[in-house]
């Protein structure tokens, strides 16, 4: 069973950017996509731990702001030919708000 | 149901387009290919290298049998196309097989003639193309010992070279009195023939052949002149022709090879050619460069996108033969109205030509020191004018202003730990090894591998330099006109002239209209478009500010560990004591880790955390200071010395001058940064000569410098003009900037841009046409009006884009 906890409202995240939320665990960052798709991950980048929020997003992937590796937002996992993961949480969208579950996928 | 795609031809330009497609379209098509060759497919031009005992077959395998079966793409192997019906939409085999098609795509490449003297139908006459044609040659030189290669091409020469480092004694016979006419002048081609004279090969210059001696096998040739050599295996390279016997069996207009129109299509629609087969504007093409582009292009209207077009290619050659340095570009004899530049230096064993028309290189021919071959062949691709380089071109690019790190550019002679790339540190064996292993092709595919080139970007040529190489031919060359990014065929050019042409307001507009391949485009293309959009519709447009790199979406740098730095204006470099304190205050109100002083006169607040930004520039505000704009791609900096002011030598007040400067251009976005400086006198010691623009002030009034730069590569300024008035000054250096805010592509910055168009350009543009000088004036003023508004002002006090600096929420 996911845990699912409400974290704001769809258009409080920006189309094709991101948010932080802060948590016990470290940060998470959750992107928008153009088509309103949201996807939650540890903001962390796997290379130098730059943060994945301050990205910029195209398609299902984010640029990481320090040294441009992609990150696929679906899995976390970086896109070759670089290599690494970066942790991913499931998230939905009910009436235009936004849930996230702390349980990794 | 899928549509289905046949290609006849499993070679280099056939299976990079179906590489190409896939990239695009990965799930448009069923595919087959048929290959006549019992191979995947292979890399041919490095053939040589196998002939020589460098590379074994499976090194140069570009496409595996498990290639294909993991892109779902159908081969054929070993199996002929003899025939087409065109009407029925079908090709047939040799074994009377048929396959339908809807789209069929014929890449047959060229087929090696051969002399039809007396005997040329005897065992042991081959050509030189295919693995066939090695493996007969490695076997025969196991076996015989006399070869004879006819033919004192490129491809005959790195024939006889194989042969002789596999042990055989070689004669090269050429009708000509010149190796390699098509590429070389009497005088390279005369240095050439000795070095290879020195390591064994023997040569019959102006001799035709009669006949080729021998009963089932050949045992000699006899000439013309009467002569007779004894040979064992006779590999004739005289050249190639378009194969296109099955096409022109077919019907499809053909004269010297299967004419194609700019999207590869050949008269019949549903038919589409690329490759050495191919004539396109009355050209065709030898080499893999080319073919490489037409291959793009079809696979672009393969994949239904219908928007690129092939102009046709500028080549260059290099021979593959190691320990020789030979390259070759464009027209190298020139005509009447051209200019010859040459150097010659036989005891050094190097020879120089460039030709010249109009300003612009026709042609290129380098013999023993070939490093800036790639330099030369990119400005003829681009036709830089290279008035203001002329005296030192011969010399090289290492000589235009280059103390940076350019100096070290010998590719060839490197080392193997040898750094390349300083910023990612890799060493050029990381690169060569990549190169080899992983089947690099492009610049772009070094990048992506290995890192090299993809930071700073000032090794770029050095990588280029190892990649041709490493490849012999110069398939890594850049097209003549880069596309942006991997999501458009279009060129930066293309993108700013149809953003001039339509009234767009929004990146998004742009990337939906002109059919980007990606969605959202990517980190490359967005930040571009963004900019050429604001910069050219400053009234209408709006700022995507997802589309901007995150110093510039939130007005700060980031650091290395999250946080930001923040440096605030000083105008000019001067700074009251009021300023200081309110700085000084911030620092301890905040805990600033780290203070310092920057390169470009201001103070660096360090260690910011996002969420305290705003608050930080309220207060900064307050005390009436604004951004620095230290992160933008964007003006930067007005560098000043103390001037007549204070200095006992200078000759204008350069420090007055510099707040004016920069209060007019503060705010301003750019193609890339922009810096300025003024120096009081000529001793100079605001270093205005490695600025953007620097002002360096005389008795009689300002000389005005542009195009400097201090960073990668060092460039000294060029000397624009002198003015008169500091109302001159300011009104030069608005035009100036707005005419590389309006011309330069995006990360292109004026030292770059400048040797791309050249000065005389610039000159005629703003200094001779006064005119378009007060055009370019006013509407670089027009364009401050929407940018000067102090962003700090506006997320501190005003509250704007405040979800850039808080969580969404804490859990
Ligand atoms: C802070 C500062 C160093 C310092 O402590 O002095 C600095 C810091 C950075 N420079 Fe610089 N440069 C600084 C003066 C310079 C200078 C000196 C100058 O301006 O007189 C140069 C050489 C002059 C020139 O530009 O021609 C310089 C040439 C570069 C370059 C190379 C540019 C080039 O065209 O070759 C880069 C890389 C780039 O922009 O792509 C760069 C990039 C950077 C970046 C932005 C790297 C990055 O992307 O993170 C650094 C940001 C650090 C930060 O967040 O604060 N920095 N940088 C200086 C800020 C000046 C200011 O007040 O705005
Ligand atoms: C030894 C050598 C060295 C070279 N060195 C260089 C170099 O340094 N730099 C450079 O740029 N270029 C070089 N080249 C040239 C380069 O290899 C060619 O330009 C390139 O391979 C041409 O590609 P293509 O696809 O048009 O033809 P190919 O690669 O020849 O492919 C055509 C394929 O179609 C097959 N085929 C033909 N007809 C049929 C049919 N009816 N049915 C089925 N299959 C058929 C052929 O068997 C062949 O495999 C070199 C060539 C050779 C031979
Ligand atoms: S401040 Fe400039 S020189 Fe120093 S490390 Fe950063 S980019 Fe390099
Ligand atoms: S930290 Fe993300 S790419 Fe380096």
């Amino acid at each position: 069973m996911e845990d699912w906890i409400e974290i704001g409202a769809l258009d409080e995240i920006p189309k094709l950017g991101a948010r932080v939320v802060k948590s016990n665990n470290g940060n998470i960052a959750v992107f928008r996509t153009s088509d309103d798709e949201v996807f939650a991950l540890r903001d962390e980048c796997p290379h130098k731990k730059g943060q994945l929020s301050q990205g910029i997003v195209h398609g299902k992937k984010v640029a990481c702001p320090l040294h441009n590796w992609n990150i696929a937002l679906e899995t976390g996992l970086v896109v070759a030919p670089d290599e690494g993961c970066a942790a991913s949480y499931p998230t939905k969208i009910e009436n235009e708000k936004v849930f996230i579950s702390l349980t990794q996928k | 149901m899928k549509e289905k795609l046949v290609l006849i031809g499993n070679g280099m330009a056939g299976m990079r387009t179906i590489e190409e497609l896939l990239k695009l379209s990965p799930d448009h098509y069923d595919i087959t290919v048929f290959g006549e060759e019992p191979y995947g497919n292979y890399n041919r031009i490095l053939l040589s290298p196998v002939l020589c005992g460098e590379k074994n077959i499976d090194e140069i395998m570009l496409n595996d049998d498990a290639w294909y079966d993991d892109n779902h793409v159908k081969l054929e192997k070993g199996k002929k196309i003899t025939g087409i019906d065109r009407k029925a939409c079908m090709v047939q085999t040799d074994d009377d097989e048929t396959m339908e098609y809807d789209r069929l795509l014929i890449a047959t490449g060229s087929t090696p003639f051969i002399i039809p003297v007396p005997g040329h139908d005897k065992e042991g006459v081959i050509a030189f193309r295919d693995i066939a044609d090695v493996d007969l040659m490695i076997d025969a030189s196991k076996q015989y010992h006399h070869a004879v290669v006819i033919g004192g091409g490129l491809l005959g020469l790195e024939a006889a070279n194989g042969l002789m480092l596999q042990g055989m004694k070689v004669t090269v016979v050429h009708l000509m009195d010149t190796l390699m006419e098509r590429q070389l002048d009497y005088d390279a081609g005369q240095m050439l023939q000795s070095s290879l004279e020195e390591r064994g090969l023997k040569f019959l210059m102006a001799t035709s052949t009669e006949k080729i001696l021998g009963d089932e096998r050949v045992t000699g040739i006899k000439f013309k002149d009467g002569q007779e050599i004894s040979a064992d295996i006779v590999v004739m390279a005289v050249g190639i022709r378009p194969n296109i016997e099955l096409a022109k069996k077919v019907g499809i207009h053909c004269e010297r090879g299967i004419v194609v129109n700019d999207t590869m299509q050949t008269f019949d629609p549903k038919v589409y050619a690329v490759g050495e087969c191919v004539q396109h504007r009355g050209e065709t093409y030898g080499l893999v460069a080319p073919l490489f582009e037409q291959a793009k292009i079809c696979a672009n209207h393969l994949a239904k996108l219908g928007y690129a077009r092939y102009k046709g290619s500028v080549t260059s050659t290099k021979l593959k033969v190691t320990g020789i340095d030979l390259f070759s570009s464009g027209d190298f004899t020139g005509t009447e109205s051209s200019d010859v530049l040459s150097l010659k230096d036989p005891a050094k064993g190097i020879y120089k030509k460039i030709i010249i028309e109009n300003n612009i290189i026709k042609g290129a021919v380098l013999y023993g020191d070939t490093v800036d071959g790639t330099w030369y062949f990119q400005m003829m691709k681009d036709q830089a004018d290279v008035s203001d380089i002329r005296g030192q071109l011969l010399f090289g690019q290492a000589h235009i202003g280059d103390s940076g790190h350019g100096a070290s550019n010998q590719a060839a002679l490197m080392a193997d730990d040898a750094e390349v790339c300083g910023c990612n540190g890799v060493c050029k064996k990381d690169i060569t090894d990549a190169i080899v292993e992983k089947k690099l092709f492009t610049l772009e595919d070094v990048r992506a591998h290995t890192k090299a080139s993809s930071s700073c970007g000032s090794c770029t040529g050095l990588v280029e330099q190892i990649l041709a190489f490493q490849l012999g031919g110069d398939y890594s060359a850049t097209p003549k006109e880069k596309p942006v990014c991997g999501c458009t065929e279009m060129t930066h050019d293309d993108v700013r002239q149809a953003i001039r042409e339509k009234p767009f307001t929004h990146v998004m507009e742009i990337i939906n209209q002109l059919d980007w391949k990606t969605k959202d485009g990517c980190p490359a293309c967005r930040p571009a478009l963004n900019y050429y959009l604001i910069s050219t519709h400053p009234d209408e447009a709006q700022d995507d500010y997802q589309s901007r790199f995150i110093n510039e979406r939130v007005h700060a740098n980031i650091q290395k560990d999250g946080t930001y730095s923040v440096i605030p204006r000083m105008w000019g470099g001067k700074v009251t004591p009021g300023e200081l304190h309110a700085i000084a205050d911030i620092a301890e109100k905040y805990q600033v880790a780290d203070m310092k002083v920057t390169g470009g006169q201001r103070i660096d607040l360090l260690g910011l955390k996002k969420e305290q930004l705003p608050d930080v520039w309220k207060d900064l505000s307050d005390a009436g200071m604004v951004a620095g704009h230290a992160y933008a791609k964007g003006m930067r900096t007005v560098k000043t010395c103390v001037g007549s002011e204070w200095c006992r030598f200078g000759t204008q007040a350069s420090m007055s001058l510099g707040v004016l400067l920069e209060k007019m251009t503060w705010a301003s976005w750019t193609p890339h940064k922009f810096k300025l400086a003024v120096s009081g006198c000529p001793r100079n010691c605001a270093e205005a000569t490695i600025k953007d623009i620097g002002v360096v002030c005389v008795d009689s009034g300002y000389e005005l410098h542009v195009g400097g730069n201090g960073g990668i590569k060092v460039r000294v300024t060029d000397f624009l003009c002198k003015v008169e008035t500091e109302d001159d000054v300011l009104e030069y250096t608005a035009a100036f900037l707005q005419l590389y805010r309006e011309q330069a592509r995006y990360l292109e910055r004026t030292a770059p841009w400048i040797e791309r168009v050249g000065l005389t350009y610039i000159k005629d543009e703003m200094v001779e046409n006064a005119k378009n000088r007060q055009a370019l004036h006013k509407r670089f003023l027009n364009s401050q009006k929407y940018v000067q508004i102090d962003p700090w002002a506006e997320r501190g006090k005003n509250k704007v884009d405040q979800h850039e600096f808080e969580p969404i929420s804490v859990i």
